[in-house]
């Protein structure tokens, strides 16, 4: 049964969030709001060098200062460590990663690496002892650049002698040659590069981490700001040697993550071990200025991508090399962001089987990078949209004409792509056309050509993007095809209480996407109960023993779709209940709006309160049926979901001082099935402001020593409300085949859409001035030089 | 987050604080809005054993019309100056100046003395003072003394005042109708300049000062003196580095902060002379 | 140093080190957490509260400057009855927040704001909020929410 051609009457409505109230009245609890009286503050001595031999650390001085509890190197925790940090996602068999322990041993890898730590009364002492600790250092020479790095001039990690990571290779033809003889036939081609900066992900809270010992037997509650209660359970677990059955890991009010809180942190592992050892509670709350080394940063690529493309442009063979940064360690999942991306570099368009991909990871001296909101799939969208840009300015056509002509045919969805995927459904031509109108694309190529004159000052530029999102992460076959260290599936149980309340009970950690509200409608929508009937529980391993959380956009298409069918197990159960009641066959019942009716026999119902109540007392249940209405369940999707749109912005950029100003920014999405549309174009908003950031504002900044330049907010250009425009949203529906809500996921549409669409409308706008290309971020100096540039600097 | 520890003592009035900070030293630091010294103090870049709070001194606090001149106390807050009608009358440039300090949270507690005293050329009254060709009025020990503001910048968070001293008054003359402009040249509204200029012109006389273009405010006496001299604005404006003395960082190069402040006297003064 | 706050309507007074800040004050003696802290440089206002009245950055004010003055946080803003002020509201409303961790301070900025000009264009709310940071809404509902408030 599928709900997508079924009358609807709460999926689809604007309703309000449950989550608010407590949010907007200071009643929710962030972890560093939980108050535990007695708990010792931790705080770890960040290394100032990039690359550097500890040969000492002296502890003493912080030992004796008054309200220390303890101090400790590196060295002398090393016995609590039962196995290094993890890093889930060995891409290759013979992946090189360096040993990671949450303080170092002998070497500090990067600027902010810990290498001492203390725990004391107060945060303000535990801050106090940590200047007193002397670490004698031997400094080495940090490697910034990825082409550096890949040299091996200087490695960064001695033990594994090159600085290496990891190649991935993807080479998809026919025929051997394939490749090369589309290149060589081609009437267009383009070659370009593309730098995807360093970006900090800068949720607003910042992480925090309580360690709860608690009465008897060794159990340990462990809060976090994490997007990953679950896997964090697993990895504290290997990590510290902990039985997993006494460790219980809660995520409250999560402060935003972006991906920066998918992942397992030192900290994480530190307040937990630091409170078994010492019996006592054990927090810890980052600084801004901290998070920004100790925490993990994202994009960090080079992209050097060739199309060919026969007389009308259309695609026939692509080309794409990558050299990722790694950082100085694997994180969770580092090596894996950049594939991500490695299935998305055609883009919405057709193209043959000939795609020749490879990935080569290497370790730099920075904090290492992981994922960051659309993980990969930015990059690569980012790529092929400025590439066809490129193409249409090589052929003298309207970029959107080019795609038009590229894009995957409506009728041909299911469409089987040279990846072997198989993109679920999509009509670009729709969402073109949609962005289009609401834009005034005619109108603004009308000004355009009126406005960039010979000498103009102020230049309009128009940009297009048009993506797929990839998500729904994932099916756990195709997981293991890639070397991912779990699978893609996620639980679900709906249990109706005797009074004919709801409690949905799900393996998704929210952070802010709403999904107490949308599991909510779904659960109300499948039931016929009024959404404020329904509990959802969820972020607490105790209540949700099983979940894979929440990142990639994953939560509605696998989490969300988990709870629909454990919907559906229910109305099962209760169904045979009802038949037994109401002496009827099951197969004549029909349920709709919370009652079973037999057909034909319109007096003969019985509503689902009635059945939740017999199915509670259980006093005249089927034979065999075991009591009350609950049900449990595992969904592993079949396929990754394929979410889509056209992104289009105008820009006006100021020749003279190189400012830009966005004009107008509307964003076409379609995410399958709405389940509330007020929560779609939040997410929309949100993720167009992150990539619309990429290209104007952010970029962490480091010196050739090594040292971030960009540590605080004050530095690092996270824009405000003023900085930023408005956003025009719209919406295409076409329904998921693969899933019986029709849903396909929203979380990072906005950003994957977003960058492309902005930097084509910057470089659209100069044109004109001979500039093809602009460095991220395009800030007025970088763009006034773009310009001095092209004119050979004689303006 | 955390500022290193430290002593703390509130002022009464000027002469207590005074009297305070010559007891404690070197060491010793006045607390005014805080605007600028609690960031320094909680990434540790600033280190103070005492503070002297003068943030009680609320006769500090005014604005008032001096004749040719506005009288403006050290401690007025920026939102005071920003929303003072007398200021808008007057001395509109500095009003409006002032709305562009900070954000609104810093501009309900930053006091236009806190930002003069402070001296960072990135600050945007400092330079639009100096422009309006304003006068300092600095207390010490032995009593007043006046600083035009064209003395009072030495160096990068360096004026000349003693360390004994407290600025208690700033005194800019009425602008009489002049043409005005303030330009601020960031990427976010709430950071400070990369370049910023402040300019009047009434007649063939003109002031030009330009934030961030050196270690400290700086007029840009050229540019002035090629309008007296008939120069065109696109040519005056070419003047507009001549007494800069710009430093690169993350924004900007030298060479761009240079075309910048072209670009924005030429845009100031064609706004000023509109 | 002992200092006396009225937070809320409620006056508390207590010791406190010179060096504790207003938001540690009010987060740690005063147990009110609704005020969050987003950043060390004074860039983000999660931690805005009303000194006296007026919007402030309270990672930005001593404790000890608060001494005999009134404050109000995010969880004075509702009535007694736990009736939403018309700012919450108009959030809620609008769906101006997600992970509501930069709320509070986007919410008392946003009353200081219509305090000072009740009537505010959609130019004049953004610039208005300048000093505060949000990562999820990209603001575009923030500024719906507070000139849909300016209407109430």
């Amino acid at each position: 049964m599928t709900m997508t051609d079924q009358p609807r009457t709460v999926l689809g409505t604007r309703l309000l969030r449950k989550e608010d109230p407590a949010l907007l009245t200071g009643e929710a609890k962030f972890t560093g709001d939980i108050a535990v009286p007695g708990a010792l503050h931790l705080a770890v001595l960040r290394s100032p060098y990039a690359n550097a031999t500890i040969n000492s650390v002296d502890v003493s001085a912080a030992l004796a200062h008054p309200g220390v509890r303890a101090a400790y190197s590196g060295a002398d925790l090393v016995d609590l460590w039962a196995a290094p940090m993890p890093c889930a996602w060995p891409v290759t068999d013979d992946m090189k990663s360096p040993t990671h322990y949450p303080i170092a041993v002998s070497k500090a890898a990067y600027a902010g690496d810990g290498v001492a730590c203390v725990i004391a009364e107060t945060a303000a002492i535990a801050k106090d002892a940590i200047e007193l600790i002397r670490v004698d250092y031997t400094r080495h020479e940090a490697v910034i650049g990825l082409e550096d790095a890949l040299s091996d001039r200087v490695v960064v990690h001695d033990e594994i002698g090159t600085n290496r990571s990891y190649t991935w290779d993807l080479k998809i033809e026919e025929h051997e040659g394939d490749i090369d003889a589309a290149f060589a036939a081609a009437a267009h081609t383009t070659k370009e590069r593309f730098v995807h900066q360093r970006l900090i992900p800068s949720a607003m809270e910042p992480r925090s981490v309580l360690a709860m010992p608690q009465p008897f037997g060794g159990d340990m509650t462990v809060y976090s700001a994490t997007q990953i209660p679950h896997i964090l359970k697993i990895f504290v677990a290997v990590v510290l040697g902990i039985p997993e059955q006494q460790l219980r890991v809660i995520a409250p009010s999560v402060g935003g993550g972006f991906g920066s809180k998918l992942d397992v942190y030192a900290e994480e592992f530190l307040c937990t071990a630091l409170a078994r050892k010492h019996g006592v509670p054990v927090r810890w709350t980052e600084e801004r200025s901290e998070a920004s080394m100790a925490t993990i940063q994202g994009r960090a690529q080079i992209q050097d991508i060739e199309l060919a493309a026969d007389e009308a442009g259309r695609l026939t063979a692509i080309r794409v090399r990558l050299l990722a940064d790694m950082g100085a360690y694997l994180q969770l999942v580092t090596p894996g962001v950049p594939l991500l991306g490695a299935f998305l570099y055609a883009g919405v368009y057709e193209l043959p089987k000939a795609y020749d991909f490879s990935c080569t990871g290497v370790f730099t001296s920075m904090t290492p990078t992981d994922a960051y909101r659309g993980a990969g799939r930015p990059e690569a969208t980012y790529a092929i949209e400025r590439s066809m840009d490129s193409l249409a300015a090589q052929m003298g056509i309207d970029p959107l004409e080019l795609r038009r002509r590229n894009f995957i045919p409506t009728a041909s969805y299911p469409y089987e792509a040279f990846s072997g995927l198989t993109y679920d459904s999509g009509d670009h031509d729709a969402a073109a056309t949609m962005a289009s109108e609401m834009i005034d694309y005619a109108g603004l190529r009308a000004r355009q050509a009126e406005q960039n004159v010979e000498g103009a000052t102020k230049r309009l530029g128009i940009g297009v993007s048009t993506y797929f999102e990839m998500c729904g992460l994932a099916p756990s076959r195709v997981l293991a095809s890639l070397n991912y260290g779990a699978g893609g599936w996620e639980a679900a149980t709906v249990r109706v209480l005797p009074t004919n309340k709801v409690q949905v009970v799900t393996g998704t950690s929210p952070h802010g996407q709403g999904h107490e509200t949308s599991w909510s409608m779904i659960a109300a929508e499948k039931l016929g109960v009024d959404p404020s009937d329904v509990d959802v529980l969820h972020s607490d391993t105790a209540l949700a023993p099983y979940g894979l959380d929440t990142y990639g956009s994953r939560s509605l298409p696998v989490g969300g779709v988990a709870i629909a069918n454990a919907c559906d197990g229910v109305i099962e159960k209760a169904r045979q209940i009802a038949a037994h009641q109401l002496e009827a066959s099951a197969d004549d019942l029909e349920f709709s709006d919370g009652v079973f009716r037999v057909a034909g026999s319109p007096d003969k119902e019985m509503p689902l309160a009635a059945v939740a109540w017999e199915a509670f007392t259980a006093h005249n249940l089927p034979d065999g049926m075991e009591p009350n209405l609950e049900h449990h369940t595992h969904y592993d999707p079949p396929n990754f979901s394929w979410p889509f749109g056209t992104h289009m912005c105008a820009v006006e950029v100021d020749t003279e001082t190189g400012e830009i100003e966005v004009l107008k920014y509307v964003a076409i999405d379609d995410c399958g099935v709405q389940v509330n549309p007020l929560i779609v174009e939040g997410q929309v908003h949100g993720g167009v402001i992150q990539g619309l950031a990429q290209v104007l504002y952010e970029g962490a900044v480091y010196d050739g020593d090594g040292n971030l330049r960009t540590s605080t907010l004050a530095e690092y250009l996270v824009p405000a409300a003023p900085d930023v425009p408005p956003i025009t949203t719209g919406h295409t529906v076409t329904p998921s085949p693969t899933n019986q809500l029709g849903v396909k996921g929203v979380g990072e549409a906005g950003t994957i859409g977003a960058a492309p669409a902005v930097m084509n409308a910057i470089v659209d706008a100069l044109s004109g001035l001979g500039v093809h290309d602009i460095t991220m971020p395009a800030s007025p100096h970088t763009v006034w030089n773009a310009i001095q540039q092209a004119q050979g600097g004689s303006q | 987050m955390i500022p290193a520890a430290f002593d703390y003592v509130r002022a009464g009035s000027a002469e207590e604080a005074i009297s305070l900070i010559g007891q404690h030293g070197d060491e010793a630091k006045f607390l005014a809005g805080g605007h600028s010294l609690l960031p320094l103090m909680k990434l540790r870049l600033a280190q103070p054993t005492v503070l002297v709070d003068i943030g009680r001194v609320t006769d500090l606090s005014y604005i008032r019309d001096a004749g040719d001149h506005v009288a403006i106390g050290a401690l007025t807050r920026h939102m005071d100056v920003e929303n003072s009608s007398l200021l808008r009358t007057d001395v509109p440039l500095l009003a409006h100046a002032a709305s562009h300090v900070g954000d609104p949270q810093v501009r309900h507690r930053g006091t236009i003395g806190g930002s003069i005293a402070h001296a960072d050329p990135a600050s945007d009254l400092p330079a639009t003072t100096l422009a309006l060709g304003a006068t300092y009025v600095v207390q010490g020990p032995n009593g007043t003394r006046e600083i035009a503001a064209g003395d009072f910048y030495q160096g990068f968070l360096t004026s000349s005042l003693a360390a004994d001293e407290m600025l208690t008054e700033i005194r800019v003359p009425k602008m009489n109708g002049a043409g005005w402009s303030f330009q601020k040249f960031n990427r976010r509204a709430q950071d400070w300049a990369i370049v910023g200029v402040a300019a009047w012109r009434r007649n063939g006389d003109s002031g030009v000062a330009l934030v961030n273009m050196g270690s400290t405010p700086v007029l840009a006496a050229s540019v002035s003196s090629a309008l007296a001299g008939g120069a065109s604005i696109e040519d005056a404006a070419q003047q507009a580095a001549a007494e800069a003395d710009p430093q690169a960082d993350l924004n900007a190069s030298v060479e761009y902060r240079t075309h910048l402040a072209k670009v924005l006297v030429k845009r100031a003064l064609s706004e000023a002379s509109s | 140093m002992e200092i006396s706050v009225t937070v809320n309507g409620v006056t508390h007074t207590g010791d406190v080190e010179p060096r504790t800040l207003l938001v540690q004050y009010i987060r740690e003696h005063v147990g009110l957490t609704g005020t969050n802290i987003g950043c060390d440089t004074s860039s983000c206002g999660a931690c805005s509260v009303h000194l006296n009245g007026e919007a402030v950055k309270s990672c930005t004010v001593l404790a000890v400057q608060a001494d005999g003055q009134q404050i109000t946080t995010i969880e004075g803003l509702a009535a007694d009855d736990g009736t939403l002020h018309p700012m919450q509201q108009a959030f809620m409303e609008n769906h101006g927040l997600q992970c509501g961790y930069c709320t509070p301070g986007m919410v008392m900025a946003a009353t200081s704001l219509l305090k000072e000009n009740p009537n505010p264009s959609e130019h004049d709310v953004r610039i208005g909020l300048e000093g505060n940071l949000c990562r999820c809404t990209g603001y575009h509902n923030i500024v719906q929410s507070v000139l849909a408030a300016a209407t109430k």
